[in-house]
């Protein structure tokens, strides 16, 4: 069985962002850049599938500028056998990144895409979910825990009720929440071995996709400032704040 | 570090021995101190992601990284603990080193794989209590009597005394040549007559263990020579420009934990309405201590870079130790001074940075040693 996992470069989750003097959006000039770390759980989840002799082979895919070469290889590191870049300048967006994911799924003949269920920069939920209405495939988002077995997978979701567990028949789209795993650390050895595996790199004209960006970014903000608490006298105080200023009661 | 070019691969490996040291190392650091042992099982997995064989070839089970790598990842690692940097670079540079320089391929088979997977750690018995500057003046003996070599004597300061399953022990086997007449020898630390008689109280980096060693009639068989009879004190000598990197980015990483501890305070304490950092002394304080961190590290990257490519670099990694060294001291210094009263409390971690750190400037060739070595390279330049 083939697994293909889409990983995305975005700014370190440890990084603090700056807002442009434009408002155009954030800087991100010379800040550090890592793998989506939900993306990290996706590949982890990917390789203990293939070491656990379920899967054959782990393609980590990713669609960016030339640096995310750099997230491919930690891909390959953590696992993954190859790697491929659909590579552009221009800023992609979750519907162009599901064409493309499904244009390659397609051609690799995927039995499982697994994604994570967002990036932590645009927060946007979507890549997953639309990739498997491209595809009319099964999709289950949210995954805190996955078992294939006999052409099926039976994955347990996040959802605000609490969990709920469904069966999909493969192929199937899967993105991963923070409980699937913990990923690895990567090995020393493992970081030189994935020197020697390859990248292909493909543009998205090759493979005849419109990745023209369907939205336009206005305005970019920093979100209003914290104030300062208030101390009240009493809890009658308290509640008529509470119904009056803040309005939640 | 916006300035240096790094590969990929000296990206990844850095990116690894950071996570692993801030969820791994730093939230038990002050527990190993107090206790005086850090878990075997940190060590363990250490060795699992190939941190303790960094510069043993793939074939003998290492990692096979190169020497920049090796100075970030130490940096790493000593910055969210500096006892377990100690532990890093010794067994790396002295507990592997001699073993895949001088190890017959016999020897390598036994040891040298399970060295690099940390399965086994090395410790390295030079030291004695009247020799330590001075290395050649040892009085630890060794007798050949029918194929077996029996060794007496003391060993002083030997890192991994207690956890290392094999010891490098360096002996006089004939007393009339001198410095020609040490050899070294491979001792199993189970060996009876090798007898750990002391775990050290030390300063700091208390999570490594610091032993006194005696040798009581202890019987290994000939085979356990170290390279040729005689070479022992080349072997001893043979890894300086390794240790110093190694011991220079130790230093370094516990300056800049203490440096990023002091940042981080000084912006959330506030006295006479505005924050430390908003103080002019300790804003220069801080200046200076990034400026001095940059400057360690890229003496330390500069010897470490001459060293992968082969160049001599006995001047240059000795500079990166000496220099290193000498500015974690009196960055640790200033950090606990940010602090105020909070930084001599045990509370906060920035004693023990300080403490931690003073050992750098004294093993691994104290910085007078270091001194002359920079001071003996000069007078072969002609400007």
């Amino acid at each position: 069985m083939k697994i293909l996992v889409a990983v995305k470069r975005v700014v370190d989750y440890n990084v603090k962002v700056r807002v442009k003097s434009d408002q155009s959006g954030v800087d991100i000039a010379n800040v550090k850049m890592s793998m989506n770390p939900f993306d990290e759980i996706a590949i982890e989840e990917a390789v203990r599938l293939k070491e656990a002799g379920i899967a054959t082979e782990v393609i980590a895919i990713s669609a960016g500028p030339t640096a995310c070469q750099e997230t491919l290889r930690t891909a390959l590191a953590i696992g993954a056998d190859r790697a491929i870049l659909v590579e552009t300048e221009l800023s992609l967006q979750p519907l162009a990144v599901a064409k493309i994911l499904a244009n390659i799924a397609q051609k690799e003949g995927a039995q499982l895409i697994l994604l994570g269920k967002q990036a932590i920069d645009d927060d946007s939920n979507q890549t997953g979910q639309m990739l498997a209405s491209l595809l009319d495939l099964p999709q289950a988002t949210f995954a805190s825990k996955v078992v294939i077995a006999d052409g099926k997978a039976q994955v347990t979701r996040e959802v605000d009720g609490g969990l709920e567990t469904i069966s999909l028949s493969l192929p199937a789209v899967i993105t991963t929440d923070l409980r699937l795993n913990e990923p690895r650390y990567v090995t020393l050895p493992n970081i030189m071995k994935a020197k020697k595996k390859p990248i292909d790199v493909v543009k998205p004209e090759e493979l005849g996709i419109d990745i023209a960006p369907r939205l336009t970014t206005l305005k970019v903000q920093e979100p209003a400032q914290r104030s300062a608490g208030v101390m009240v006298a009493d809890v009658a105080a308290l509640v008529e704040k509470l119904k009056n200023e803040a309005k939640v009661i | 570090m916006a300035f240096l070019e790094l590969s990929e691969e000296q990206v990844m490996v850095q990116d690894m021995a950071r996570d692993f040291a801030k969820n791994e190392l730093a939230p038990h650091g002050e527990r190993w101190d107090h206790e005086g042992w850090i878990d075997d099982a940190v060590i363990a997995q250490m060795g699992e992601l190939g941190l303790l064989g960094m510069v043993v070839p793939e074939e003998w089970g290492g990692a096979s990284v190169d020497y920049v790598s090796y100075a970030l990842a130490v940096e790493e690692i000593s910055a969210g603990d500096g006892a377990v940097g100690a532990i890093m670079s010794i067994h790396n540079s002295v507990g592997c080193g001699p073993i895949l320089k001088y190890g017959t391929d016999a020897q390598k088979e036994k040891w040298l794989t399970e060295l690099a997977a940390g399965r086994v750690i090395g410790c390295f018995c030079l030291t004695e209590p009247q020799a330590g500057s001075e290395a050649n003046n040892l009085k630890t003996r060794a007798v050949l009597k029918e194929g077996f070599w029996t060794l007496n004597g003391s060993k002083q300061f030997v890192s991994n005394g207690k956890r290392a399953k094999l010891a490098i022990v360096f002996a006089v086997t004939d007393p009339d040549l001198g410095k020609k007449g040490i050899s070294a020898f491979l001792v199993p630390t189970n060996t009876p007559g090798f007898i750990v008689n002391r775990v050290e109280k030390k300063l700091g980096i208390r999570g490594s263990d610091t032993c006194a060693i005696t040798l009581d009639n202890c019987v290994i068989p000939e085979e356990n020579m170290l390279g040729p009879r005689g070479k022992g004190l080349a072997i001893a000598l043979s890894n300086l420009e390794g240790g110093r990197i190694g011991i220079a980015a130790q230093a370094l990483g516990i300056a800049r934990a203490a440096f990023e501890s002091a940042l981080k305070y000084s912006k959330e304490r506030i006295q006479f309405g505005v924050s430390l950092i908003d103080h002019q002394s300790v804003a220069n304080f801080l200046a200076d201590m990034q400026t001095q961190i940059n400057a360690a590290r890229l003496l330390i990257l500069q010897a470490a870079s001459m060293k992968e490519r082969g160049l001599p670099c006995l001047s240059e990694a000795s500079q990166a130790k000496l220099f290193a060294s000498e500015m974690s001291e009196a960055v640790c210094s200033k950090a606990i001074q940010i602090y105020g009263g909070y930084g001599y409390l045990e509370d906060y971690p920035v004693e023990r940075y300080y403490r931690d750190a003073r050992i750098t400037q004294i093993y691994e060739g104290t910085s007078e040693i270091q001194r002359l070595v920079i001071a003996r390279a000069l007078k072969d330049i002609d400007f």
